[in-house]
């Protein structure tokens, strides 16, 4: 057997042996976890694209896990949605990876280093698990890694509300994660399978069966925890905060999308799209739900003044986008909610990753901080804006590509009063961003710089030196915002991808 | 279109020498401007230009289409371009303003969106370009970074990417939805879709959206902004405020009415008489409320607002003669109006007065700014023989055809309304005495900013005496409709 059929395993197992080794290794060199978890990630982006452009070439992929076969064995399945998941996901983890190094010596404790980057890779691992595998219980087992990994992460914050935010979030999300155990519980009861692929042919003829309604009932309520649906984001806000900022760009540009993964993949994939119209309302309620996300999530980020916080509770409103895209249910608007997780991973993981280069530079965490740093950080400014316009949904950035997917999808679904539900949300990012934007480039009152030298009678001030944060956090963070420009550009490679996703979870 | 982009690049490499920096505005401006005209002769052909550039996703090209009122429009703005480079230099350097580099960056950026404006061949790079013009003008209103400024630039913004995003993107996405393109037609998208059962309540409510978006045309009452933002430095409010800016706001009013809806469709659902009736009430108001502004900049501001309605007031007859009238007033309101800011500007620069009440007797200081001025008001005002009374003519005669005769008393009342903010100026500077201890000497401001005023001054003479280039675009666009 060949060594590249066994990649959908791979991918996994790889980073999840690395978890291991890093505390041993870790301590021979400082920076040797750093080199591990970016090759680590590195590796997993590669062989991500490779098992997408083998997807794109033969079709579906099925993997045995020990050879066993299903419904007995645990099956690992690609095709075309996980497949462009994975491919975001391992992406961004290798990005983040990299900017990482300066960023966590920076901001976590030097005696947690060594866990950090641990727990990184079970992070990493959970996340791509939940994505390959064909089996829901699986599925599961992984989304607890993920967690369990998420709560220590947040938990190695500097301030000790990280410790709040990082207990919030366990106790929500082991409720979460309950929910969805009691979901899996009672369709196995209905169907006497945890195979995917089997569910959803056994699942049609069991449609009237109340058991399999509260089965929905309960996956619902838990992945949209897990997600953080409003009303049900709580946990987000204050993780996002107090988290290191690695944490944050992981988190952000990740966990969520997973979660968003799961919910399109057990509500759209085990489920099927007339179940969800016609015999529950849920794609109605999830409708309402997630439009009052949008403007909720938007609105807030408004009155914050916490830079992290502001983008955490934006990420509410994006997410509200990806859910309303999804549960329009046509083509149309699912095709921009699954690209917007590709756009969404992109300008979010940029803006956050561009806070924690001013953390890194100035230590300060307020919008006030950003002011007048135009001539101080010009490159990380520059992210700042094409990211935040991206946010805006300004055309030639990616956060235009999904918006007028979602829009035209909500149109064709006969659903024209949506129309300003998206266009408000744009418009009250476009508050939330411009203000900064401004603060950037046209400063009302700079705090009084200190004075450097003098050249030539100009005074040359704190202020207008040039600062920049390290090679190897800006880098990472300008790839992001260059992606954002070139996807908004050319979108149509992810797009045929989405589309072929949207297509195959639409019939 | 490129070439202000490679401008910009050059301009940032030598923001160090000024000099050099300049020469780059001055240099891409008359590329530009060659270039415009190179393509000229085949658009007078009747020939059409289209260059794709690049799919962004299924459906929505970035596409160029070089048509006789895109070059009309195309024309106007980049041949003002070089005048308000030479400007620029000279408010920029008597003044000595700071953040130098940054205003040319700006304002190059700025011009290649008009003219990708200009080009555009649907309504996806229309927006975009939109959109553009709106972010690189905002840094020219906030150039000053004092509190007005940042207020103006503030309102500027809220007004102009509020309305685009809240409207002209709704109404964007329902003309994709409903027609399934965005390319334009000389019959209208909409005119071609009326096989598809399109409601008249739809197309009602999508041309609303359509007008309501494109505040830049600043029509009551979206025109708010335009008064705040003459907080911008004098040529800033020239070129952007009097041709790209606004003008562009003006272009895709008229695109929208001729090569999204149509003539034809607009007449038939009497949309076209209602917005003349809209036009036509910001052209009354908006002289009224010029007739009490003592800020020279702000009495020209709201002399632009109500000008701006004269275009609308003219497509909206959707009659052959009001759409060339309202074509011929794009560039004649550009010429007059670029003089009379660049005349604001050199009252500014030489004798440091902006408000009408200090104005006495400066015709004697500044002999040739001044007799601009007076020239350019009443091209304005529509007096022959200069410009101005072409686009008034041809007007009228719209009017007629669409047979509206109450329309005629509003063009009437509407320039002596404008004979009256402008002509108490033009008496003061010339007939009143200087205040006490002012001498008579000469002082005007420096000669790369008189000698555009000059210049534009005698376009308005120009045009009242040969205007068959821009009076053939016109009459070609509308024979292209049919």
């Amino acid at each position: 057997m060949k060594l590249i059929h066994e990649f959908p395993v791979l991918i996994i197992i790889i980073p999840l042996i690395f978890a291991l080794i890093i505390p041993l290794v870790g301590r021979l060199n400082r920076i040797l976890p750093w080199i591990i978890a970016s090759t680590i990630t590195f590796f997993c982006f590669l062989t991500s694209i490779f098992l997408l452009f083998t997807v794109l070439d033969t079709g579906k992929i099925s993997y045995w896990l020990g050879g066993w076969e299903p419904p007995w064995g645990i099956e690992y399945v690609v095709d075309y949605l996980n497949a462009f998941v994975l491919a975001v996901i391992s992406f961004i983890a290798f990005i983040v990876s990299l900017y990482s190094g300066r960023s966590v010596e920076a901001e976590i404790n030097e005696d947690k280093q060594l866990a950090f980057y641990s727990i990184y890779m079970l992070f990493i691992t959970g996340l791509l698990g939940i994505v390959i595998t064909g089996d829901i219980f699986n599925m599961y087992v992984f989304l607890e890694i993920t967690s369990l990994a998420g709560y220590a992460m947040i938990a190695m914050g500097r301030k000790r509300d990280a410790l709040v935010a990082s207990y919030n979030y366990l106790i929500l999300g082991t409720i979460a994660a309950t929910f969805i155990l009691i979901g899996i519980g009672y369709i196995y009861m209905a169907t006497g399978t945890l195979n995917i692929a089997d569910l959803q042919e056994r699942l049609p003829a069991l449609f009237h069966s109340k058991m399999v309604l509260v089965a929905l009932a309960f996956f619902t309520v838990g992945l949209s925890l897990k997600l953080a649906l409003f009303p049900l984001h709580t946990w987000l806000p204050g993780a996002y905060t107090y988290a290191p900022s690695v944490v944050s760009c992981i988190m952000a540009a990740t966990a969520t999308k997973v979660g968003i993964y799961a919910m399109l993949r057990i509500i759209f994939g085990v489920f099927k799209i007339e179940f969800d119209i016609h015999f529950i309302p849920i794609a109605n309620i999830l409708i309402v739900v997630s439009s009052m996300a949008i403007i909720a999530g938007s609105a807030v980020a408004i009155t914050q003044t916490n830079l992290k916080s502001m983008l955490a509770y934006s990420s509410v409103g994006q997410i509200g986008y990806i859910v309303l895209g999804a549960v329009l249910a046509n083509q149309t608007a699912m095709t921009g909610s699954i690209i917007h997780i590709l756009n969404h991973a992109l300008m979010k993981g940029a803006l956050f990753m561009v806070v924690g280069c001013i953390v890194y530079k100035t230590g300060i965490e307020d919008i006030s901080g950003l002011r007048g740093m135009c001539k101080k950080m010009p490159f990380t400014m520059a992210v700042f804006t094409v990211a935040g316009l991206s946010l805006m949904g300004v055309p030639l950035t990616v956060g235009f590509v999904s918006k007028w997917y979602i829009a035209i999808g909500a149109l064709n679904a006969g659903m024209g009063y949506l129309i300003p539900v998206i266009i408000t949300g744009s418009l009250l990012s476009a508050v939330y961003i411009w203000r900064i934007i401004v603060n950037i480039y046209f400063p009302d009152e700079l705090p009084e710089p200190e004075l450097l030298y003098t050249d030539g009678g100009t005074e040359i001030t704190d202020n207008d030196t040039y600062s920049e944060a390290p090679w190897s956090m800006l880098a990472p963070t300008m790839v992001l915002a260059v992606l954002c420009i070139y996807f908004g550009i050319s979108a149509t490679a992810p797009l045929s991808i989405a589309e072929k996703a949207a297509v195959m979870l639409s019939q | 279109m490129v070439t202000p982009l490679c401008a910009v690049a050059l301009i940032i490499i030598f923001s160090n020498k000024p000099n050099l920096r300049e020469s780059w505005t001055i240099l891409a401006s008359l590329i530009k401007f060659g270039l415009i005209v190179f393509m000229l002769p085949t658009i007078l052909d009747g020939k059409v230009i289209e260059c794709a550039i690049v799919t962004v996703l299924p459906g929505l090209d970035i596409k160029f289409k070089i048509d006789a009122l895109g070059i009309f429009f195309a024309l106007t703005a980049s041949f003002l371009w070089i005048l308000t480079s030479f400007y620029s230099i000279g408010y920029v350097r008597t003044l000595n303003e700071h953040a130098q580099t940054r205003y040319f960056i700006c304002f190059a950026v700025a011009i290649s969106a008009t003219i990708g404006v200009a080009f555009s061949a649907n309504m996806f790079t229309t927006y975009l370009f939109y959109e553009m013009i709106t972010f690189s003008t905002y840094a020219l209103v906030a150039h000053k970074e004092t509190p007005e400024a940042r207020q103006g630039a503030k309102a500027y913004f809220v007004f102009l990417f509020g309305t685009s995003v809240a409207f002209l993107l709704s109404a964007i996405f329902l003309t994709y939805y409903a027609t399934g393109t965005l390319d334009f037609s000389n019959q209208g998208i909409f005119n071609d879709a009326r096989g598809k059962g399109l409601s008249d309540i739809f197309l009602i409510v999508t041309f609303g959206l359509f007008i309501a978006g494109t505040s830049k045309a600043a029509m009551m009452p979206f025109h708010a902004w335009l008064p705040r933002a003459m907080v911008a430095p004098t040529p800033v409010s020239a070129f952007l405020h009097a041709v790209a800016v606004v003008k562009s706001g003006i272009f895709v009013v008229v695109k929208i009415v001729l090569h999204l809806f149509g003539i034809n469709l607009l007449a038939e659902l009497r949309l076209g008489i209602v917005l003349a009736y809209c036009a036509s009430f910001t052209m009354i108001v908006s002289s009224v409320i010029a007739l009490r502004q003592d800020n020279l900049k702000a009495r020209l501001a709201y002399s632009t607002v109500a000008q701006l309605s004269y275009v609308i007031f003219g497509v909206a007859l959707l009659t052959p003669s009001g759409i060339t009238g309202s074509i011929m007033h794009i560039v004649i309101h550009a010429f007059g109006k670029i003089t009379l800011f660049f005349c604001a500007g050199a009252i500014y620069v030489a004798a440091h007065k902006t408000k009408i009440s200090e104005l006495d007797g400066i015709g004697r200081k500044m002999p040739f700014t001044m007799v601009a001025f007076s020239l350019a008001s009443l091209s304005i005002i529509g007096v022959p023989p200069l410009g101005g009374f072409i686009s008034k003519w041809y007007l009228i005669k719209g009017v007629i055809e669409a047979g509206e005769i109450a329309l005629i008393a509003v063009l009437v009342v509407s320039t002596i309304l404008n004979a009256c903010y402008f002509l108490p100026v033009v008496y003061k500077a010339f007939f009143k005495e200087l205040p006490q201890g002012e001498t008579t000497e000469r002082k005007e401001a420096p000669a790369l900013m008189v000698v555009p005023l000059v210049l534009t001054t005698a376009g308005t003479l120009l045009l009242f005496f040969v205007p068959s280039i821009f009076l053939d675009l016109a009459k070609m666009v509308v024979a292209g409709l049919n």
